[in-house]
Order: C-alpha cells, then sequence, then structure tokens
C-alpha cells in the first residue's frame, strides 16, 4: 500500500500486486521486508511457461507498457512494439512489465509504508540496478516463472537486462539491451546530480519529508525533468521540431517567459512530469542508475560478468543517442565477445537521440522481431 | 549434404562443404548471413558473424543469426585467440586497409581459416588492362576503380606468396570460373574467384 499523500499516485488504482514472502536483500546491506511489486502482463501464459517475455522499464518508466496509464490517461509507453501482432507478440508471448522498487506506481519505494505507518521519504535505503532485478526475480520466483524466453530492456531496462544477464545467467534465453550501457560515465552522473539538486533544493522538498506536508517539490522536480529530457533528444531533432520559433507570439518578449517553443515544451514536459512522478523516487533511482558499473561488479572486467553464459544477447544503439552512445553497447558487445557469448549488434540510425527506442523505427521492429522469434 | 545446388555464391558452398559438424564458426564480411544460415543447418554449428553494413546486420538479426555490426580491421581484436574452428573471409581480404595483418587475425582467432578473393590476374581482367589501358571492369570486379571498395587488389599467386611469407599452410584451395569450379591448371590465369583453406 502507498501512503496516502498529496502526491495523485497514491490513489492509484490497483495494478497487479506481488508481495514478496521473504525481506529483500539489497548491495547496501541492508534488506527490505515487506516488499510489494507492481505489475502488469499480457498474453496468455502457456501451459510449459516457455512464452515469458520480462520487459523492463526505464528511469520514469512503469509497469504500463502496452495499456492505458492510470493518472495520465495515455497509452502504454511500448504500445507500438507490444501487442498483438507486433514486434513482441503478446498472441504469442505473455508479456510482464514491474514497477522497479524504488519507483512509485505501486511497488515499494520511498512513498511507501514504513513499519511505522509513515512514508519512507529518506529513510528508504539506497538501492542498484541489481537490487531492482533482485525484485523482480523474487516477482519470478512468487509467478512460478524459472526462465525467461526473454528479457527486454531500454535504457535503464536495458541495464536490468544486462544485470540479470550477469547475476542470474539461468534465467534468461535470450537478453535484448536496447539503448543502454553497462556503466554510467561521469557525464551520466553530472546530468542526474543537476536533477537531484534541483530537487533538493527546492523548499518544499523539506528533506524529503513532504508527504503530508500538501505540498511536493515539483518545480525541482520539472527543473529536473527538463534537464534530463535534453539528454534524451539530439541537436538535430531539437532544432527540426522547435529551430527558434517562437511561442505563440510574433516577436520576443524581452522578458523571461517561454519565449521559445523549445521552452515552452520543456516546462510542459516537466510540468507534467510531477503529475505522475514522485520526487524522492526520482532520487533514489537516479542514485541507482549512477551506482551502476557492471565490470566493477564482477572484479573490474566486464568480460566476467558474462563468462560461460548461455544467453543469446542482441543490443541496439542508436547514432544520435549521445546519453549511452553507440560506444557503450560496442563496450559490451566486446565484452560478450571475448566471453564467448552469442551476441548480435546493430547501431541504427534515427534522428531522435536517447529517445529513439521509444519512437516508430521499421528498422528497430524487424530487429525486436527476429530476435524474440 | 553438398551446399552445392543450395543457391550460395560457388566460394561460399565450396566453404559451407567444407565445415565439419559441431564446430564454432566466424564469418567476417557476413553479408546477408547466406552462408551462416547455410552452416547453421548443419548439426552443431554455432555460426556468428560480422558485418559493417547495417541494414544488412538488420536483415541477418531478422532471421534469427547472431551477427555484431562491426569493422573487421578493427573488431576482431576483441575475440580471444582460436575463439572458433573456423575463420571465414570471404571477398573482404581486398577491402582491408592491411590484408596481411587481416591474415594474421583470421589464424589468431580460428585454428582455420577460409578466405576467398576475386582474382585479379584471371585472364579478362589481364585483357582489359593490357589491351583497354583502363583499370579492368569485368564480371567479377564489376565496379569503377573510384567506386570500388576493393583497395587491395590481389592474384592466386599473391596470395599463395602472402601464405608462405606468414607460414600459413594451404590445406585446400578451389577455383571457379563462369561459376563453375575448375581445377588448380594455371590457376591464376583461368580462375575468376579462388578460396583458400589455411592453418598454422
Amino acid at each position: 500500500m502507498l501512503a496516502q499523500s498529496a502526491r495523485p499516485m497514491a490513489n492509484l488504482p490497483a495494478s497487479k500486486s506481488f508481495a514478496l514472502a521473504h525481506d529483500l536483500p539489497l548491495d547496501s546491506g541492508q534488506a527490505l521486508s515487506g516488499v510489494k511489486i507492481a505489475y502488469e502482463s499480457y498474453g496468455e501464459l502457456a501451459d510449459d511457461r516457455s512464452n515469458v517475455v520480462l520487459i523492463c522499464h526505464a528511469l520514469t518508466g512503469d509497469q504500463y507498457v502496452a495499456s492505458e496509464h492510470p493518472i495520465t490517461g495515455k497509452p502504454g509507453w511500448w504500445e507500438r512494439m507490444v501487442g498483438p501482432e507486433k514486434p513482441i507478440d503478446t498472441e504469442r508471448f505473455h508479456v510482464i512489465c514491474a514497477n522497479v522498487i524504488g519507483s512509485c506506481m505501486g511497488s515499494t519505494g520511498p512513498a511507501s509504508e514504513n513499519s511505522d505507518g509513515a512514508p519512507y521519504a529518506m529513510r528508504f535505503p539506497v538501492i542498484t540496478i541489481r537490487d531492482m532485478v533482485r525484485g523482480l526475480v523474487g516477482l519470478l520466483d512468487g509467478l512460478g516463472i524459472e526462465r525467461l524466453h526473454t528479457i527486454v530492456g531500454g535504457s535503464m531496462g536495458g541495464m536490468q537486462a544486462l544485470s540479470m544477464a550477469a547475476n542470474w545467467p539461468e534465467r534468461a534465453e535470450r537478453v535484448l539491451v536496447i539503448a543502454s550501457t553497462a556503466r554510467h560515465s561521469a557525464q551520466n552522473i553530472a546530468f542526474h546530480e543537476v536533477g537531484r539538486q534541483a530537487i533538493m533544493a527546492d523548499p518544499a522538498w523539506k528533506d524529503g519529508d513532504y508527504y503530508a506536508s500538501g505540498a511536493s517539490p515539483d518545480n525541482g522536480l520539472a527543473v529536473a525533468r527538463m534537464a534530463a529530457h535534453i539528454t534524451y533528444l539530439s541537436e538535430e531533432g531539437l532544432t527540426e521540431k522547435f529551430g527558434r520559433r517562437l511561442q505563440n507570439r510574433d516577436s520576443k518578449s524581452f522578458g523571461f517567459d517561454a519565449d521559445f517553443q523549445v521552452e515552452s515544451y520543456l516546462r510542459y514536459q516537466g510540468s507534467g512530469f510531477t503529475q505522475r512522478f514522485d520526487a524522492n523516487s526520482y532520487l533514489y533511482i537516479t542514485r541507482a542508475m549512477d551506482y551502476f558499473d557492471l565490470a566493477e561488479e564482477h572484479g573490474g572486467t566486464l568480460a566476467n560478468a558474462f563468462s560461460g553464459t548461455k544467453s543469446r544477447f542482441c543490443l541496439v544503439s542508436f547514432d544520435t543517442d549521445w546519453l549511452y552512445p553507440t560506444a557503450e553497447s560496442r563496450h559490451v558487445v566486446h565484452a560478450l565477445n571475448a566471453a564467448g557469448a552469442k551476441v548480435s549488434f546493430v547501431e541504427l540510425s534515427a534522428p531522435n537521440g536517447h529517445d529513439s527506442f521509444l519512437l516508430e523505427h521499421e528498422q528497430l521492429d524487424r530487429v525486436v522481431r527476429g530476435f524474440v522469434e | 549434404m553438398s551446399a552445392i545446388g543450395s543457391g550460395l555464391r560457388p566460394d561460399l558452398a565450396a566453404i559451407a562443404d567444407h565445415v565439419e559438424s559441431s564446430t564454432r564458426v566466424l564469418d567476417i564480411g557476413c553479408g546477408d548471413g547466406a552462408l551462416m544460415a547455410e552452416l547453421e543447418t548443419k548439426s552443431g554449428v554455432d555460426a556468428r558473424g560480422l558485418e559493417l553494413n547495417a541494414e544488412l546486420v538488420e536483415r541477418c538479426v531478422a532471421r534469427g543469426l547472431s551477427v555484431v555490426q562491426g569493422d573487421a580491421d578493427g573488431d576482431l581484436a576483441n575475440y580471444p585467440d582460436k575463439a572458433f574452428d573456423y575463420a571465414i573471409l570471404s571477398q573482404t581480404l581486398q577491402t582491408a586497409s592491411r590484408p596481411d595483418l587481416m591474415l594474421d587475425e583470421l589464424l589468431r582467432v580460428g585454428k582455420k581459416a577460409f578466405v576467398s578473393f576475386p582474382n585479379f590476374a584471371h585472364w579478362r581482367t589481364r585483357i582489359a588492362l593490357m589491351l583497354g589501358g583502363r583499370m579492368p571492369v569485368t564480371r567479377a570486379l564489376p565496379v569503377s576503380w573510384y567506386e570500388t571498395t576493393n583497395i587491395h587488389h590481389v592474384t592466386v599467386d599473391d596470395f599463395r606468396e602472402l601464405a608462405r611469407a606468414k607460414g600459413a599452410k594451404i590445406e585446400r584451395e578451389w577455383f571457379f570460373a563462369n561459376e563453375k569450379e575448375i581445377g588448380a591448371t594455371a590457376a591464376n590465369w583461368r580462375a575468376e574467384f579462388a578460396v583458400f583453406q589455411l592453418s598454422r
């Protein structure tokens, strides 16, 4: 149960929810008790349970991969990829998508009630990508699914897929990693730090204890989203979409309104985001991403993370993605080659930067469809 | 089962026929994956590919093959020694920036190597150059000098000499003209394409 609070997601319609029977051990050495994992599923589970595709969501994603978002009313975030006769075909596959721990769409996170009945807020332990995957493995165990046909993820979802492949190598036959990385770079960490500082500088943040205050650090969270959103796009894409065009006016205002379309767009993205996301979750999840370094977890050599793997891998990058550029995917591919793993890799051309994986892309569709066949 | 008559290019069919079952194969410059697909019909062949062209890689992945988009000149370095039973380089040697180093890499990552290439000393090429005085554009080499990716034209005798200099043993050789296999006699004149099986 989420704590009652001023947050809109406190009153979510119930997603499917699974309560882990045991405490979840964390990389920090702490453990989380009473963990709930909210998830959605699509398509029939085969009798032998061999047709399960687990989709891992990105930083601000959620379990509504192919169904309407309960707050925004928008279609699922990857409906163009997941559904009947789509590349991940729900007439063939049983697709599961779960909200990661630390998030705010029904899985245990900083807005959830601690044992004392109050929200965790900053008492929530710092989690890692591997902790998120540990939660997903707990869900799969609970659902009686030993082996995934495929684990799929873009961006932070790709990190989870890699983490699953490295730490639970028997759990997935195929591992599909799109626009992702095996480690966060200094630049990645730097952008996240800007976002976190924006949230923590908002007076409404109140050291994270804002749930009962009737206000939340929406201004800070919106700025964090605006900064991050720039990293999801490409310069070419921004120029094409907005250029220097003015927003609903014929001339500059000589003030600080959103004169430019790009300003107006970012403000809209920022404020829309605060309607559906918890600021503390943003802090915790960005931290988990910054801590991610799969090689470090495996003695400093990425190939060690995959030694002896029997899984088939496919990595896809986009040529205009400067958040997780092609070189990061190649780095993973080289490690997989060194480990003797079966791996495919392709860099696709797309104008829209990191976000390309969520947008219309026929070549991506064909690669995904072919790989999960 | 013979791959001849399978629709594969004759040099690829010759290679496919001589890859043993239950082996690991790296096809460098695998194109649309025709050879890999043929090899995977054999029992236990584990075929991997390397291809520069993203569109061809996409077609390979879409047909379920394991292919990495990459450059034979740079990406071979990431594979461990003798990671494969066979390393295959079909009609790509002449596009390498350093064919001699490429041959070293092939014999490092593969226990055996297959190399196929168009023979620049074929009589048609020689006549085109001798009588025409222009860089040959022939059936085997259909692209003009300024567009071709073939930056290191090579002849059958040149290749034999390179193999000798590199201490590589030529285990088998095949020669083709008019899409058919021909004998080794005067191959440097008669062959449009050559395939060598090497080891070290």
